[in-house]
């Protein structure tokens, strides 16, 4: 296939994509959409109400995803998640804390709590909040592991692109007794975190965080157009095997 | 929004199209780049240069709170006076090894192949402690069918990669393997990574609309 004809399937791709979550957002706003339930969601909902009765913390790792990367997806999604959840714990008594292992993600993390914090009616922001904790995947979970033990967390979030050094990440969050949930893109950090974690999130769990915490409109149509999308999969996939069968039979 | 905002959200929207439109029309028909294609390579290096200026930033806001920990006495503040002494030497050696200087490069090497990397693989192998203990915890903590049979696809590559004292390589236990490695596991893989790529699809659909604003407002 020419580099022209990729770049027009593509364009057929995301233009496909875009009108889909443009037509599901309208349509959403006439009858709302029902999704199945994420039992981590739901437990992650409770951990939040509990942060903001016990005046205790909240703490997001946005994972080493960086920017200029294929894995900016995953932290985009923990940004997001992370403005969500620092505008549902502004009436608590401690701003949450957002550490990062790659320093554009940390600034983006200040700028997201400054904005919550902003938002909310305390309107405090501590620059401190947003970190960068280590530049190398194994010196960004040492990093973030004394945040969690001494800030006085309850709730860890981790959420972006983790390798296997999430294990790290989550056992010092299990130790210390935290809700801890728990999601990557990276396939090896995911069979890690499903051995080591109360609620991990598998594959494209992760990008749904948005549309499950009410983050906006467009998050839930987009959740409706990631599964229209993956049905088309499937059926490319069985019409190419079955095209492939009929060939190796004769009959095409 | 403020116009700083709308401004911003402008920017991201005009810069994300043009970046994304090299991707998939930056070739012309006989190979060459086309101006598409040289424009996102452009903005891709300043892309990548802001990216340096930002690790920049980062390193200050490691400075920032490890100092104020230091200040406020707070727990562990002794790692934060440690760390700072060791940012400051790691960065000296490596401005005067900049300059020549053997001594500084030999230093400079030093903190890395002595310190950093035995610190790290020491990390590693705590990390196959952890995993192990996880693997023993997952039984109690979510006692079911998709439990028992990631630990038993766990157990069954272990033993069919690692060669056995006495009797090294058992075939029935390494094709077993290399079956579960080249079948279910890899259509689970490929499945979990097109579910990957479709939220990442529509991540980046979120930003290019505006919804999705990590760069200063509000997302909605």
């Amino acid at each position: 296939m020419s580099d022209i004809l990729l770049g027009l399937v593509g364009f057929g791709i995301i233009f496909l994509s875009a009108a889909l979550m443009g037509a599901l957002t309208a349509l959403r706003r006439k009858s709302p959409l029902a999704f199945r339930e994420i039992h981590a969601f739901t437990r992650m909902r409770q951990a939040i109400g509990r942060v903001v009765e016990d005046g205790t913390r909240l703490h997001v790792s946005l994972g080493r995803g960086a920017l200029i990367t294929p894995q900016s997806a995953s932290a985009f999604a923990g940004l997001t998640l992370l403005q969500r959840l620092a505008e549902l714990t502004s009436a608590g008594d401690q701003p949450p804390i957002a550490t990062s292992g790659d320093a554009a993600l940390a600034i983006l993390s200040q700028d997201t709590l400054k904005t919550a914090s902003q938002a909310s009616a305390q309107g405090a922001y501590d620059p401190s909040a947003g970190r960068l904790t280590g530049l190398t995947p194994f010196s960004y979970a040492a990093g973030a592991i004394p945040a969690i033990h001494d800030e006085n967390i309850s709730t860890n979030v981790f959420m972006g692109n983790f390798g296997v050094e999430a294990a790290l990440l989550v056992e010092a969050a299990e130790r210390a007794n935290t809700f801890t949930l728990a999601a990557s893109d990276d396939l090896a950090a995911q069979a890690v975190l499903y051995a080591s974690v109360q609620e991990p999130l598998i594959g494209e769990e992760l990008y749904a965080a948005g549309a499950y915490m009410d983050a906006g409109p467009l998050h839930t149509a987009s959740l409706r157009v990631q599964d229209i999308l993956r049905w088309l999969i499937i059926i490319v996939i069985l019409v190419g095997a079955l095209v492939q069968l009929l060939r190796a039979v004769g009959i095409l | 929004m403020k116009f700083k905002g709308v401004f911003s959200t402008v920017v991201a929207i005009a810069f994300g199209f043009l970046v994304l439109a090299g991707y998939l029309f930056g070739v012309n028909a006989d190979g060459s780049p086309s101006t598409l294609g040289q424009l996102q390579l452009f903005i891709l290096n300043v892309a990548v240069i802001l990216a340096g200026i930002a690790v920049i930033v980062g390193i200050f806001n490691l400075l920032f709170v490890h100092a104020g920990k230091i200040r406020q006495k707070q727990k562990g503040a002794i790692y934060s006076v440690i760390l700072i002494i060791a940012l400051l030497m790691t960065f000296m050696f490596g401005l005067l090894a900049h300059y020549d200087l053997p001594v500084a490069r030999s230093l400079f090497n030093d903190a890395f192949l002595s310190i950093q990397l035995p610190i790290e693989a020491s990390l590693m192998a705590l990390l196959v402690v952890t995993l192990t203990y996880a693997s023993i915890r997952l039984l109690r903590r979510r006692l079911n069918l998709l439990s028992v049979i990631f630990l038993a696809t766990a157990f069954l590559i272990l033993v069919g990669t690692a060669p056995w004292p006495f009797l090294g390589d058992v075939p029935i236990l390494s094709n077993l393997r290399s079956w579960i490695a080249q079948i279910p596991a890899a259509a689970g893989a490929r499945g979990i990574l097109l579910g990957v790529a479709l939220g990442t699809l529509t991540t980046g659909l979120r930003i290019l609309f505006g919804s999705d604003r990590p760069y200063g407002g509000r997302n909605g």
